[in-house]
């Protein structure tokens, strides 16, 4: 998508002054040259910034986010609510803001818990072959193979009760955002599992792993030093490009009232309460639906980037 | 091949399988259990009525003892009754299914068309102005989410324009003909293209840069072949394995979207049934739905597989 | 297969044999599993100190005979004996020994290097791996081996991309001497490096050997880097040895067609036209599905009805004093 950027001085320079450059620096270099990677990703650090300056706002406006005032329903906004309130009287920002902290948790506690299973099972698979890799990858397939969202609502209807937990736990809502990350976890670590996996074989057979095992390594010796080093870069590109897939999932559950439960705001649940009153008050639902497609766009063009930056095919031999 | 097709059969018939046994249990952890719905709508129930009903329904049996005599009746295609309708499971699926199919399959055409297209044209004229407008197009695809755009064009077309109806499947009291029909599944096919052109566009057009690449493309060119028979000829049919292989993957996804889309404008399609039934807590309804549903994504996978297996040449079928 | 000096061979092969089995299309196929024979009854010892050359063409089982010497083939017939001890019924400790004195030098430098790691981690991860040292003791062999195989010390802070192919193998080869190995087993080393790097790479072998008292197994299809290097030279073809002979005696008189068509085929530049016999016609066959008899005899000019049917044993010919063994029916 971008087109070649010509070596900047800085490469030409480390070459002349005999400074070794590793790959992570060339990377970084590359990711620089496209332009559109590093925008998504200020703006990515601003929205973060937005998100966390949510007490902040709250002190400074004096507003509370789940104070509602039902005698300023659909405010304008103002200056004591910059966006005006929403059909609770509540303050939009501040409800804007709490809710980008639970997408973007969700999105990157998601992510990570997802490749980290992910990785396991395609590490073990590739390195011991066999019967572990065909079970683990008829598993994998077999997970992939199923549609998704249904599922998911599934997932995210049970009673937990009825496994045993305690009505109080339940209702709370630490319990309410784990277990949406937990269950995105369970269904996004296919495509990791399956990348990592075929890094592995092709890592196997490579030669610097080949002299390792005729020392008689060990598997941990050769999964940490050989195997996970060179399957980083395509874990990290595929967990940057699921942040945005699971960000979609998470406000798409709590769309459907399956995922954060209000009080507590997300942008999803936020667009749910809009949808009847979509006529009178249309920017209740264009404010998070515009914070999410953002995000997610966003994300989308830095993992991109990360991608293009990372191509194997680019870095010399 | 047929031995490939028999064992990949195989295969999914297992999946199918431990999904019925997954599914089955989950739907017995929703919240709800039938016999206390049934009190709660009849206060004239004593706890004898209540142990006399759970043994008549064989609640009171353990999980695996329910679930093979739930499976012994499936396996003669009696799948039940749904609470919410009091009809047979079978009477309120198969309308449903049809529906969906419709949208699926209206929404499959435009958006494959629109998306090879799109990423034909944009891999051809490669980082000019025309190829970064696709681009950018596609990504926004990808970034909205469904539900989203369905809020916005049901605003835009049905709220502030009123050319569009902004749900339901038909007029009520109306002709009921062709065009009537039509008018109301516009912007569901218009949400569920969008959705997913984004994503082909792309995927289509990495996958015809990759092809241009090749050598062979640049023979044929040194051979004298203009520009666009080679795309035609040479570079499409290749370009092309990877791509309809990648479709027919998605189908799980294409269920999803469905099920959003179908929600949103109040279709009844699989999708509404799956969703109501489970939050109706309607047992067997929501199990049969996602049963089928997920019956027709492993059938999509296979046939991914066996259409990728005879496209190319090259891969062997071990 | 009988040694002639008195000194016990440090490492002696006996009916080494290497197969893979092939995958199947699908579970429901019938029949056996077609298999792949690599490696077929192939013997052969190394004496301390002494160099021996392997050669043959692409695909011979060269490469694979190289990699089960250092264990890298979980499913080998016939034995491996390192100093007497077969590696089969070797318990683990004595095993990991013997990794320590058989190393291994690859044939791709680019490959055969971890990108990711620092040359000084590259160098040193064998002493590593076998628990050789603490972390100052391994940097302390680093710069040693280092020097030792002509590179300048600041090297090992570089990575190996910033090297170019005869600078890794040198890397390679320090590597392989951390451990303080007794036989190397070089898998066409040479044949990645541009000719004018190639004999520096062969000289610097050859002087770690006069330090050091190596042997090395020598795997080469360059018949004129095996004459600057070489004991004894072993040919392969098709997984089977077809001669076994003292270098000068293989150079002037081979005993096996093979061997004749590969040395007549060596350039000579300077030398005019000169007659080089009958070249080999044909391509090596498929060792899936390999010939009848001798596996040579497609492409053999001396070929007769018995090549067809009888593989002929590698035996002793008359010419060479008994030191030169030929597999054909015609070696007298």
């Amino acid at each position: 998508m971008t087109k070649q950027t010509p070596l900047p001085k800085s490469a030409v320079a480390s070459v002349l002054a005999d400074k070794p450059e590793s790959v992570w620096e060339l990377r970084w270099r590359r990711l620089q040259g496209n332009r559109v990677a590093m925008c998504s990703g200020v703006l990515l650090i601003f929205l973060a910034l937005f998100a966390a300056s949510a007490p902040v706002y709250e002190q400074v406006m004096g507003v509370d986010v789940n104070n509602t005032d039902l005698l300023n329903r659909f405010a304008a906004p103002s200056l004591q609510h910059l966006l005006g309130t929403d059909e609770a009287g509540r303050d939009m920002m501040a409800r804007l803001m709490y809710g980008g902290r639970i997408s973007l948790l969700v999105g990157l506690l998601g992510a990570f818990s997802a490749a980290m299973v992910g990785t396991l099972i395609g590490l073990l698979a590739g390195y011991y072959r066999g019967r572990t890799e065909s079970l683990l990858m008829r598993i994998t397939d077999g997970v992939i193979a199923l549609p998704l969202l249904p599922l998911l609502i599934v997932f995210a209807a049970i009673d937990l009760q009825k496994l045993g937990f305690s009505p109080e736990f339940v209702r709370s809502s630490a319990a309410n955002f784990y277990r949406i990350v937990f269950i995105i976890a369970l269904v996004e670590w296919t495509t990791v599992a399956r990348l990592v996996r075929a890094c592995t074989l092709s890592l196997m057979s490579r030669e610097f792993v080949l002299a390792a095992r005729a020392q008689g390594a060990s598997a941990r010796h050769i999964l940490s030093v050989h195997i996970l080093p060179n399957t980083a870069s395509p874990i990290i590109v595929a967990l940057s490009l699921a942040v945005g897939q699971i960000i979609l999932l998470e406000s798409t559950l709590s769309f459907l009232g399956l995922g954060i439960q209000p009080p507590t705001p997300s942008w999803g649940n936020m667009l749910s309460n809009a949808q009847e009153l979509i006529s009178r008050a249309p920017e209740l639902a264009f404010y998070p639906g515009f914070l999410i497609f953002i995000t997610v766009i966003a994300v989308n063009f830095l993992g991109d980037g990360l991608q293009d930056a990372f191509d194997p095919r680019a870095e010399s031999t | 091949m047929l031995s490939f097709i028999a064992s990949r059969l195989l295969q999914s018939a297992i999946v199918l399988l431990v999904m019925s046994f997954v599914i089955y249990t989950l739907i017995g952890l929703m919240p709800g259990d039938p016999i206390d719905i049934m009190v709660n709508s009849n206060p004239g129930y004593t706890a004898q009525d209540v142990a006399r009903l759970r043994a008549q329904y064989g609640l009171d049996q353990p999980l695996l003892t329910r679930y093979w005599s739930w499976l012994q009746s499936a396996a003669v295609l009696d799948f039940g009754y749904s609470r919410t309708y009091s009809q047979p499971v079978w009477v309120i699926l198969v309308p449903a299914l049809i529906q969906t199919g419709k949208l699926v399959g209206l929404s499959f055409v435009v958006f494959t068309a629109l998306a090879m297209t799109m990423g034909i044209t944009a891999a051809l004229t490669k980082d000019s102005i025309l190829d970064r407008g696709i681009n950018l197009l596609a990504f926004a695809g990808i970034s909205l989410p469904v539900f989203f755009l369905a809020l916005l064009l049901i605003y835009l077309f049905a709220v502030r324009w009123g050319y569009l109806p902004a749900s339901g499947m038909f007029t009520i009291g109306g002709s009921g003909d062709l065009i009537d029909t039509a008018k109301y599944f516009v912007l569901p096919v218009l949400t569920l293209t969008a959705a997913f052109a984004g994503r082909f566009t792309r995927f289509t057009r990495a996958s015809m840069i990759e092809v241009l690449r090749m050598d062979y493309i640049r023979t044929a060119r040194a051979k004298g072949a203009g520009p666009l028979r080679v795309v035609f000829k040479h570079a499409l049919r290749n370009a092309m394995i990877p791509v309809v292989t990648v479709l027919a993957l998605s189908f799980g996804g294409l269920l999803g979207g469905a099920l959003i889309t179908e929600t949103m404008f109040a279709q009844r399609g699989m999708g509404k049934l799956i969703f109501d039934a489970v939050m109706g807590n309607d047992f067997n309804l929501a199990l049969m739905g996602l049963l089928f549903a997920t019956t027709a994504t492993l059938l999509s996978n296979l046939m991914a597989d066996i259409a990728y297996a005879w496209l190319d040449p090259r891969i062997s079928l071990s | 297969m009988m040694c002639i000096s008195s000194t016990p061979p440090l490492l002696q092969v006996d009916h080494l044999a290497v197969h893979f089995p092939m995958a199947r299309a699908s579970w429901f196929q019938r029949g056996p599993s077609p298999v792949l024979q690599a490696v077929a009854d192939v013997s052969f010892h190394i004496l301390p100190g002494e160099t021996l050359a392997l050669v043959g063409e692409s695909g011979c089982g060269k490469t694979t005979l190289g990699r089960a010497l250092v264990g890298l083939h979980a499913s080998i017939q016939g034995s491996i004996r390192f100093k007497g001890q077969d590696l089969a019924t070797m318990s683990p400790t004595q095993r990991q020994q013997t990794r320590r004195s058989v190393q291994m030098i690859f044939q791709d430098p680019y490959e055969s290097l971890n990108p990711r790691l620092p040359v000084s981690d590259v160098i040193t991860e064998p002493l590593l791996i076998h628990g050789l040292g603490g972390g100052a003791e391994r940097a302390d062999r680093a710069r040693d081996l280092i020097a030792q195989v002509g590179l300048p010390v600041d090297a090992l802070n570089r990575y190996p991309h910033q090297f170019s192919g005869g600078q890794r193998q040198r890397i390679a080869i320090a590597r392989a001497l951390g451990p303080e190995p007794e036989l190397i087993v070089a898998d066409e080393p040479l044949s990645a490096l541009d000719v004018s790097i190639q004999s520096q790479i062969l000289n610097l072998m050859s002087q770690l050997r006069e330090e050091r008292g190596l042997s090395y197994l020598f795997i080469s299809h360059d018949l004129s880097a095996v004459h600057h290097l070489a004991d004894r030279v072993a040919v392969m073809y098709l997984g089977h040895l077809v001669e076994l002979a003292p270098r000068s005696e293989l150079f002037d008189n081979p005993g096996h067609p093979y061997t004749r068509a590969l040395i007549d085929a060596i350039p000579q530049i300077g030398q005019g036209r000169r007659s080089r016999g009958r070249t080999i016609q044909g391509d090596l066959p498929s060792p899936l599905n390999p010939p009848t008899g001798c596996a040579f005899h497609p492409r053999c000019p001396k070929v007769q009805a018995i090549c067809k049917t009888q593989a002929p044993l590698l035996q002793p010919a008359a010419q060479g004093g008994g030191q030169q063994w030929v597999a054909c029916h015609f070696k007298d």
